[in-house]
């Protein structure tokens, strides 16, 4: 079964129902031997990389993402779940689970007067074909609210980008792992296309 | 770069859709939650929910209809009406919204936007104020006055210097409602929409007036809004989703599609 890692990161009731619309069995749950029995897991997150790296590491759920990495869990990120997957986060500073070597930063608009966070609708750029974006096209639409984004130091793992005063990286993954910036539970009916495809994916 | 957002507010009383116009002869059209399914369906950005007397009449927002519409709606949607305290805005939250919508309650206790900006981030607070053009005075220098409960109690708060205060105080949006313009389908109120995009850095929702897609043009444009919000154009079935999307992107708007 699907399971939804459950780390008060505010989102994975918002994750559920869509599941849940899309007939998706699945369950909530922060039991790591849960976790590892899983088909699939997704990594959500909304909020602060310092605080949900700390409740990760109280409950075990460092160990046990890293673990389901390990053993071909395929694991979907979300937000905050697409940034703590990096080796580091400017936000607080904060060491993460390194599943994918690279920083996340925090947007420098000094200039052009653009609004942190970046928030709204915007397009992807597909860079890389990937199952879990099967039926997606550049130009397809998602729903962001971030203030930092991921940088991952191998290109490879780059699938695809958007644009917001710079150009970032908003799908990205390695093996079984596969994250996204975007908000894709509250992106209409092509969000709810990923989370089907992600639901097929066997890595 | 982002897209211009459409938005509909539903105005909900007694757990139905209502229409206010100037506020006032408030008609039910539906229920809102299949009006919000056929929304969603039809490629509406966002929702609004508003419960449009829980502010004078002091009830309590309708959780219940808030969840339903959280079970069948996957795009972002925020509540407003009746929310007092952090605890009604985390009950909101909750119950699936991903944004609470502060509008009386901030007036009467300003710390309320702090407090809720602290707990569930900048982005999930909204500040929505209503507005009346009236005369320019010392007190009101921009002849734009905030006015509460529904339309009904004016408070002597200039509008743009309230936005200002409103975004210091951590709103992460703000929606800019002219009771002038509200229900009259004559267009949006430019002027004031504009005022408040240049005071403040957060995004702007304009909402009053919208009959014609060519209107949310304008307020897009030389309003300079973030989004624009539609009600009785949708809602009475005079234009669907799609039609103000063509119009829009075929005028040269970043729209999604």
């Amino acid at each position: 079964m699907l399971t939804i890692i459950d780390y008060k990161a505010g989102n994975q009731t918002s994750v559920q129902r869509a599941l849940n619309y899309l007939g998706i069995e699945n369950r909530i749950s922060s039991d790591p031997k849960v976790i590892l029995n899983s088909d699939h897991i997704i990594f959500p997150g909304v909020g602060h990389a310092s605080a949900s790296m700390e409740v990760l590491k109280e409950r075990g759920l460092d160990f046990a993402i890293t673990d389901a990495f390990q053993q071909g869990i395929p694991i979907l990120g979300i937000c905050i779940g697409s940034q703590i997957i990096l080796t580091h986060s400017e936000e607080g500073d904060t060491p993460c689970l390194d599943l994918i070597s690279g920083d996340v930063k925090r947007f420098q608009f000094p200039n052009n007067g653009l609004k942190i966070p970046h928030m709204g609708w915007n397009e992807i750029n597909l860079r890389k074909a990937h199952p879990v974006l099967d039926g997606l096209t550049s130009g397809s639409e998602f729903y962001f609210v971030h203030s930092y984004y991921t940088a991952p130091v191998d290109p490879q793992q780059v699938f695809a980008t958007c644009t917001y005063g710079i150009t970032f990286p908003v799908a990205i993954g390695v093996k079984n792992l596969f994250a996204v910036q975007f908000h894709t539970e509250k992106s209409g009916r092509t969000g709810l296309k990923l989370l089907e495809n992600f639901n097929r994916w066997i890595p | 770069m982002l897209s211009k957002r459409i938005i509909s507010c539903l105005d909900v009383r007694d757990g139905k859709l209502a229409k206010s116009i100037r506020f006032v002869d408030t008609q039910d059209i539906g229920d809102p939650i299949s009006k919000a399914r056929q929304y969603f369906e039809d490629g509406l950005d966002e929702l609004v929910f508003y419960d449009i007397t829980a502010s004078s009449d002091h009830r309590d927002i309708m959780i219940d209809v808030v969840r339903s519409v959280a079970e069948q709606i996957f795009i972002p949607f925020s509540v407003g009406g009746g929310l007092r305290t952090i605890e009604d805005c985390f009950n909101v939250l909750q119950a699936g919204a991903e944004k609470i919508n502060l509008n009386s309650a901030a007036i009467k206790n300003p710390e309320l936007i702090r407090e809720a900006a602290n707990a569930f981030g900048n982005q999930a607070v909204v500040l929505s104020m209503d507005v009346l053009k009236v005369p320019m005075t010392s007190a009101i220098p921009n002849g734009y006055e905030i006015i509460i409960n529904g339309g009904r109690t004016p408070t002597g708060l200039d509008a743009i210097e309230w936005a200002k205060k409103g975004e210091q105080l951590g709103a992460g949006e703000m929606v800019v409602n002219s009771i002038d313009a509200d229900g009259t389908k004559n267009g949006y109120e430019i002027n004031l929409t504009r005022k408040i995009v240049e005071a403040v850095q957060v995004p702007v929702i304009a909402s009053g007036g919208g009959g014609t897609p060519e209107h949310m043009y304008q307020v897009l444009t030389e309003g300079k809004a973030d989004a624009a919000l539609v009600a009785s154009m949708l809602h009475y079935g005079e234009y669907t989703v799609p039609q103000i999307k063509q119009y829009l992107t075929a005028k040269g708007l970043k729209i999604r599609i």
